[in-house]
């Protein structure tokens, strides 16, 4: 099963590769890893998605607890919540492929941020699964460059992962 | 007033009540020594090799309730100390491991014995800090204390650069430590452990199963009452032996992979499981999938990743072992309830007829040296009453199949990591924390020659330990796996060009003997007691092809067990 787990570190040297290094020591996988400072320079919020069984799960989230850098995480895929990633595509863009392509993009709410004669570089931002398809639907076009973000997330409504 | 960083380690490490430093020293440390040689309240052990520090000062921990505290060098003092490191962490053992570095600017430049000391001790450490700046020295190493004490306890690792030790501040150490990140948990949910209570006392063929965690949690006392007053049989793991007295009667002994024929009978066929500070380890379990089939099963452990991590439990309860067992005894005592008494004396019936196998029994008559018998005959003449550490092998399960530990804290050995060389350097630890005690290593003469190097160590500090060698002249652990699964194909098993061990410990200014004759045995561990001051080194000529019985092949379950 997909999850997304979000987790409020301290925001020291070190923190990160803590948890890089859990996962890579016990084997558990990680799809995707974000990390940035909050509102409070003290702490840095953590988006990580894993897959895994359910036992798999309850370890991960028991062995990222006990780190000691962890000051407290939730798991957003057990109620609703919001998950975006920022996708930026480089795309070859010539002749009427141009015009298939803002289309593509204008049906995926993306945007056209750089152009040039010959490249369009795209920005689009949504669940994986929409940046799944938008490249998908980009078949025909050539890809130069995909640089996706990772995934973020929120949950919705009065919950919330807050010291 | 302000103090240079040495001073301020050095501070404290007082403040902290520390009796011994086990270390060794080198560049990036010299203003910590030449800091200790200016006091005179931390005796500062000077071993041989980082390895042995750490395992001295793990000893030293294990043997008491206090944490072992270690002062290396950068570099390749911080990376012999790994394997030491590595040893406690997997047994759980509070530490502080302090090790020095490259002075700040240098970092990351590949200066002189410079190697990230944190990276490289990441996956081994409870936690570990690197102190870049001095004021942040003494409340790091009062965290790591914190940290390496409280909670599931470990080592921790403080690196410090050289620069940081010279720069001044003033000094403060402070009197409490609070981690918003960090808040081990001491009582258990009650009604966890009321639902823990009502199935023990459901239980037709109840089967107590205690680790580690009784010995670390310092909870013996509670868990022998609680014992006793169900009624229950219980067996410990290799960790956990002397958390209940070996020689009580409700006691089947040590389980897993060379544990008895009748604990592990019980542990398959009971109906509920109360496991407390164990952690099911594969040696313990043996095929999970066929692990106690019919139990449901109630988990006591501080720890709760270590919950359900192997095996599925039935009733979870995450707490400090001391404090749950205090609770259980009390609902017990509230409840007024008591086992079904019919069920268990029918259950103890089924149990002195597993006993009744005799599992452990071996040759009494040989003429050849026994192993066994050599422990057997050591247990008796020190009455019991010895420290016990032990290396890795044969050696080391005959010791806990034949030593009865009746008290916790005895049984010093290598249990999750199995560290050849454990035995002698975790003697020393043992023997500072206790000069007056019996201290005994058995070993074998392929892990003794791991850190032998720490006989100099035991004549400077004029150590009274009392090695037993059983010296079959085999890997002998080894031997038997390849005699079990490799159609007796000894690859490399086999130790040739021993040293002669007497000439060995005497050149090290110890005393030295030759056992070869079983009659010989009783005379020479007596002669060794009597030499109360001096280290003895036994070197018992034993039964080559001897192998430990029982034993779970790999991949069988609990009653699938190959006897003698
Ligand atoms: C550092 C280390 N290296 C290798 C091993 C693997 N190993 C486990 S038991 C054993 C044999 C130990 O031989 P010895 O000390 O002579 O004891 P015996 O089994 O003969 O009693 C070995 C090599 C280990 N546990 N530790």
């Amino acid at each position: 099963m997909r999850r997304i787990i979000s987790i409020l570190l301290e925001n020291e040297a070190g923190a990160l590769s803590r948890v890089a290094g859990l996962f890579s020591a016990r084997g558990y996988n990680i799809e995707s890893l974000t990390v940035a400072p909050t509102e409070d320079p003290s702490l840095s919020r953590m988006t990580l998605v894993t897959r895994g069984s359910n036992e798999i799960l309850e370890q991960i989230t028991k062995q990222l607890n006990k780190l000691i850098e962890v000051v407290k995480l939730i798991d957003l895929t057990e109620g609703p919540h919001i998950e975006r990633e920022l996708l930026l595509i480089k795309v070859h863009a010539v002749g009427d492929s141009r015009n298939e392509i803002k289309r593509l993009a204008d049906i995926f709410r993306g945007r056209i941020v750089d152009v040039t004669a010959s490249t369009y570089v795209i920005e689009l931002t949504g669940t994986g699964e929409k940046l799944d398809a938008f490249i998908e639907a980009l078949s025909g076009i050539r890809i130069i460059e995909t640089v996706r973000s990772g995934v973020s997330g929120v949950s919705r409504g009065e919950k919330s992962l807050r010291l | 007033m302000e103090l240079t960083g040495a001073e301020i380690v050095v501070e404290c490490l007082k403040e902290e009540g520390v009796e011994y430093l086990f270390g060794y020293p080198g560049g990036a440390v010299l203003h910590i020594y030449d800091a200790l040689y200016k006091q005179d309240h931390i005796k500062h052990i000077l071993v041989r090799h980082e390895q042995a520090a750490t395992h001295a000062a793990d000893g030293y921990a294990r043997s008491t309730e206090k944490p072992g505290v270690v002062l290396v060098t950068s570099g390749p003092g911080a990376t012999n100390a790994i394997t030491g490191i590595a040893t406690a962490y997997m047994d759980s053992i509070p530490m502080v491991i302090i090790t020095g570095q490259v002075p700040t600017h240098a970092i990351g430049s590949d200066a002189f014995q410079e190697v990230d000391a944190v990276g490289i001790t990441r996956p081994c450490v409870k936690h570990n800090f690197l102190v870049k700046d001095v004021k942040d020295l003494a409340s790091t190493i009062k965290k790591a204390f914190f940290i390496a004490t409280s909670g599931r306890p470990g080592p921790v690792v403080v690196d410090v650069p050289k620069d940081v030790t010279a720069a001044k501040t003033v000094f403060e150490y402070p009197k409490q430590i609070s981690l918003r990140s960090y808040s081990p948990v001491e009582r258990g949910h009650i009604g966890q452990i009321r639902r823990a209570v009502k199935l023990m006392l459901s239980a037709k063929r109840p089967m107590l199963y205690t680790g580690g965690g009784v010995i670390l949690g310092n909870s013996a006392p509670e868990l022998t009452e609680l014992t006793r007053k169900l009624g229950y049989p219980i067996t410990n793991t290799l960790m956990g032996l002397g958390g209940y007295p070996a020689t009580d009667k409700q006691f089947l002994g040590m389980l897993g992979m060379h544990g008895t024929y009748e604990a592990n009978m019980a542990m398959h066929h009971c109906d509920v499981l109360i496991a407390i500070g164990a952690r099911f380890d594969d040696r313990v379990t043996g095929n999970v999938k066929k692990f106690c089939p019919g139990a449901q099963i109630v988990h006591v452990d501080i720890d709760p990743a270590s919950i359900s991590k192997s095996v599925r439990v039935d009733v979870p309860i995450v707490g400090s072992v001391k404090s749950v067992l205090q609770d259980m005894i009390r609902l017990l005592d509230e409840t007024g309830e008591k086992p079904d008494a019919t069920a268990l004396a029918e259950w103890w019936k089924q149990i002195e007829e597993w006993r009744a196998t005799d599992c452990l029994k071996y040759d009494r008559a040989s003429e050849i040296i026994k192993p066994q018998m050599v422990v057997e005959k050591f247990y008796e003449l020190s009455e019991g009453q010895a420290f016990l550490t032990s290396d890795v092998g044969q050696h080391q399960m005959w010791a806990a199949q034949f030593y009865k530990f009746d008290k916790p804290r005895r049984w010093i050995n290598s249990g999750g990591l199995g560290t050849m060389g454990f035995g002698l350097p975790a003697a020393m630890g043992v023997q500072f924390a206790h000069p007056d005690a019996l201290v005994g290593c058995v070993t074998g003469e392929g892990s003794i020659q791991m850190c032998i190097q720490e006989l100099s160590t035991c004549l400077q500090y004029r150590l009274p330990i009392k090695i037993i060698n059983l010296n079959n002249r085999y890997l002998g652990m080894v031997r038997q796996w390849q005699e079990f699964f490799y159609q007796s194909r000894y690859s490399m098993s086999y130790m040739e060009a021993l040293p002669d061990f007497v000439k060995l410990a005497e050149a090290y200014g110890h005393v030295g003997m030759r056992i070869e004759k079983p009659s010989d045995v009783e005379p020479a561990i007596k002669e060794a007691l009597r030499l109360k001051d001096r280290l003895v080194f036994m070197d018992f000529i034993t039964d080559q092809k001897e192998n430990v019985y029982p034993m779970i092949p790999a991949g069988a379950g609990l009653n699938e067990m190959i006897l003698v």
